[in-house]
């Protein structure tokens, strides 16, 4: 009974666990091996004896000298930094009193507005950046972060805002209400009270947002023209490819380093955005 | 310490539900005032109101001697306990309590001095420094009594406040609360579905049905006096047995399949209508020799508690409870024969159910 059991939880979990594992990761590792790949291991077949198709035989630093001497990188690094966490702090200070409103204050329209927020959310931006475009041009922040920085809030407040107020319903109206009684308005209950038990969630939504706009492409590949205005996936993407040209090695570095800073978010908050994500809040 | 004083007070919310419906009440000083009824009865909205977590859709609360009704809760000078107790997750036991008296302005030593002061009260000084998830059910519920006495409010407001507790627990509690109360003498409103707490807490209870006062009283005399069968059937347990008779036309006797008494003199008047019989299980006894009034029936089910046996049986085509010595030796299945006091019935009309 136990054995079968053990050949069971092999079967229905460790399998389909590891092939999962192996298939999310596997991108991830080709990238990396192939940023310390030299370029002759690189652009030989794997036919040829000694050939290691799945691992680099002799590890090379001279991607990442390539990129740093032949491109802006760390500018465009810099870029990506300012303009993601400006976006994030803009969406998530609006998207938590946003979220908190919904959540919680009963007005005429309210629900309507909850559904109205997140239909702009739907709107896919391949199709937002025509008008937005035109706008960004009549203010002239065309090439600069500001554009950036002003537009992606447009789906990151959306979404910040219906995460939030998820989290804000799993609170226990109680907690607000005692806060009133004791004295607290319904703002001071809201900061004093609300926000410091919301943290999880606000983080979660946070490290959501500061990724999405990190790895934003569209808008960026719009807005920006010159090389020293552009962020790491259009920097990329538009430098590392010279006509039919990829340079793959140049290429797989410049996604390796520009992946380090949100896996180090994430590796730091996973705790918080775990609870952030499932929410419970126990008094 | 301070009367509170309910004036026609109704609550009817957006979707029309009409919750509360002119409520009339009247607490006074330093008076333990329990509501109860069964869920959706309003209590928990009329203490909602007193609070002012509720608006008011028309009448008058009074605190003392001013009208609060649109005062905001902090200036209402209350205290609230909340059923799953509401403390606040990321601050200290300490802070949760001070929280009210920093929130006020209160001098640092103050501060401290009243939180140390009632973590004595309720012997949960060792626990100041901790975080409410690292604290037990009962711990917990300490806390949230600790937080609302260190205001010394004029109002404590209970909201089921030991319905999360398990129920040893809870029965400790309750004792707890009463001695607090004798203690701190304040005017207390707590809102429970539980009879047994309204019994044992209450100065006066107020049993609440469909958003309706059924009926103000002391506890012992909701007991004995039941104004209606609603407030005969909730209050006590075991709960009174109920059946229906019909009045011969000349109204000297009723009956039913199996069961016929005489009807008492005072319900004379009632010839050709029908009535509802209610007798308390205690007031079913076995019968020592031929009783006049009683009734042979078959004990169907027979549960020993220790302190008393309860024998469940038919009578007059209603399942019926008796509450009976220990002592008493009877099995399942046996036939037994049943007195009972004329004194001890009860009567409601059948139709308003009123009690006659």
């Amino acid at each position: 009974m136990l054995i079968e059991r053990k050949w069971k939880k092999w079967l229905y979990f460790y399998l389909p666990m590891a092939a999962f594992i192996v298939f999310t990761l596997f991108p991830f590792y080709w990238m990396a091996v192939t940023a310390f790949r030299p370029d002759s291991e690189l652009y030989a077949t794997w036919r040829q004896p000694n050939a290691a198709p799945l691992w680099t035989l002799q590890p090379t630093l001279e991607h990442f000298y390539g990129l740093m001497k032949t491109t802006a990188f760390p500018t465009w690094l810099w870029n990506t930094m300012a303009i993601a966490i400006v976006s994030t702090g803009i969406s998530l200070i609006c998207g938590t009193f946003a979220g908190y409103a919904l959540a919680r204050l009963r007005f005429r329209g309210s629900e309507f507005l909850g559904t109205a927020i997140f239909i702009t959310y739907l709107v896919p931006q391949t199709l937002l950046f025509i008008p937005l475009a035109d706008i960004v041009r009549d203010l002239q922040l065309g090439n600069t972060p500001w554009a950036l920085m002003l537009t992606y809030p447009t789906f990151l407040i959306p979404f910040c805002t219906w995460l939030l107020m998820g989290y804000f319903k799993t609170i226990p109206k109680e907690l607000e209400e005692c806060a009133r009684i004791d004295g607290a308005t319904r703002f001071g209950a809201m900061v004093r009270i609300i926000f410091p038990v919301a943290i999880p969630g606000i983080l979660s939504a946070g490290i959501f947002a500061f990724t999405l706009s990190w790895n934003e492409f569209i808008y960026a590949l719009i807005f920006m023209s010159s090389a020293d205005q552009k962020t790491v996936p259009v920097g990329v993407v538009s430098e590392l490819i010279r006509g039919d040209i990829f340079f793959w090695g140049q290429l797989m570095m410049g996604a390796l380093l520009g992946s380090v800073p949100v896996a180090l978010v994430y590796s730091f908050f996973v705790e918080y955005y775990v609870t952030g994500l499932t929410g419970s809040v126990k008094g | 310490m301070a009367t509170v004083t309910i004036r026609d007070l109704n609550k009817k919310y957006d979707n029309g539900f009409h919750a509360v419906k002119d409520v009339n009440l009247e607490i006074r000083d330093k008076e333990f005032m329990v509501l109860v009824g069964p869920s959706g009865c309003g209590k928990t909205t009329t203490l909602r109101m007193v609070a002012g977590l509720e608006e008011i859709t028309s009448g008058e609360i009074r605190i003392g001697t001013e009208v609060v009704n649109d005062l905001p809760p902090m200036d209402r000078n209350i205290a609230m306990v909340f059923q799953n107790y509401a403390l606040y997750p990321h601050k200290t036991v300490f802070d949760n309590m001070a929280f009210g008296l920093q929130m006020r302005k209160y001098p640092k030593e103050e501060v401290l001095k009243r939180v140390k002061d009632a973590a004595d009260i309720l012997g949960i000084e060792s626990l100041l420094e901790r975080k409410p998830r690292q604290l037990s059910g009962g711990q917990r519920q300490r806390v949230a009594v600790g937080r609302a006495i260190v205001r010394h409010p004029q109002v404590f407001l209970f909201d089921e406040p030991l319905s999360n507790l398990d129920a040893k627990l809870r029965v400790q509690m309750r004792v707890e609360l009463k001695r607090l109360h004798e203690r701190l003498e304040t005017t207390a409103i707590y809102v429970t579905h539980d009879q047994v707490e309204a019994m044992t807490l209450g100065d006066r209870v107020v049993v609440m049905k469909d958003g309706l006062i059924q009926q103000i009283g002391a506890p012992l005399e909701l007991y004995g006096n039941p104004a209606n069968k609603f407030v005969a059937g909730f209050i006590g347990s075991p709960a009174m047995n109920f059946v229906n008779l019909a009045v011969s036309s000349d109204g000297r006797w009723a009956e039913t399949e199996g069961l016929r008494l005489q009807v008492p003199e005072r319900l004379r008047s009632h010839g050709g209508k029908r009535l509802t019989l209610g007798v308390r299980p205690e007031a079913l006894q076995i019968a020592n020799g031929t009783d006049q009034h009683g009734f042979t029936t078959t004990v169907d089910v027979v549960e020993p508690l220790g302190n008393e046996i309860l024998l469940n049986f038919r009578a007059g085509g209603a399942p019926m409870v008796a509450r009976v010595d220990p002592g008493v030796r009877i099995k399942a299945h046996e036939s037994v024969r049943f007195a009972v006091e004329p004194g001890r019935l009860h009567f409601f009309d059948a139709e308003s159910e009123a009690a006659l």
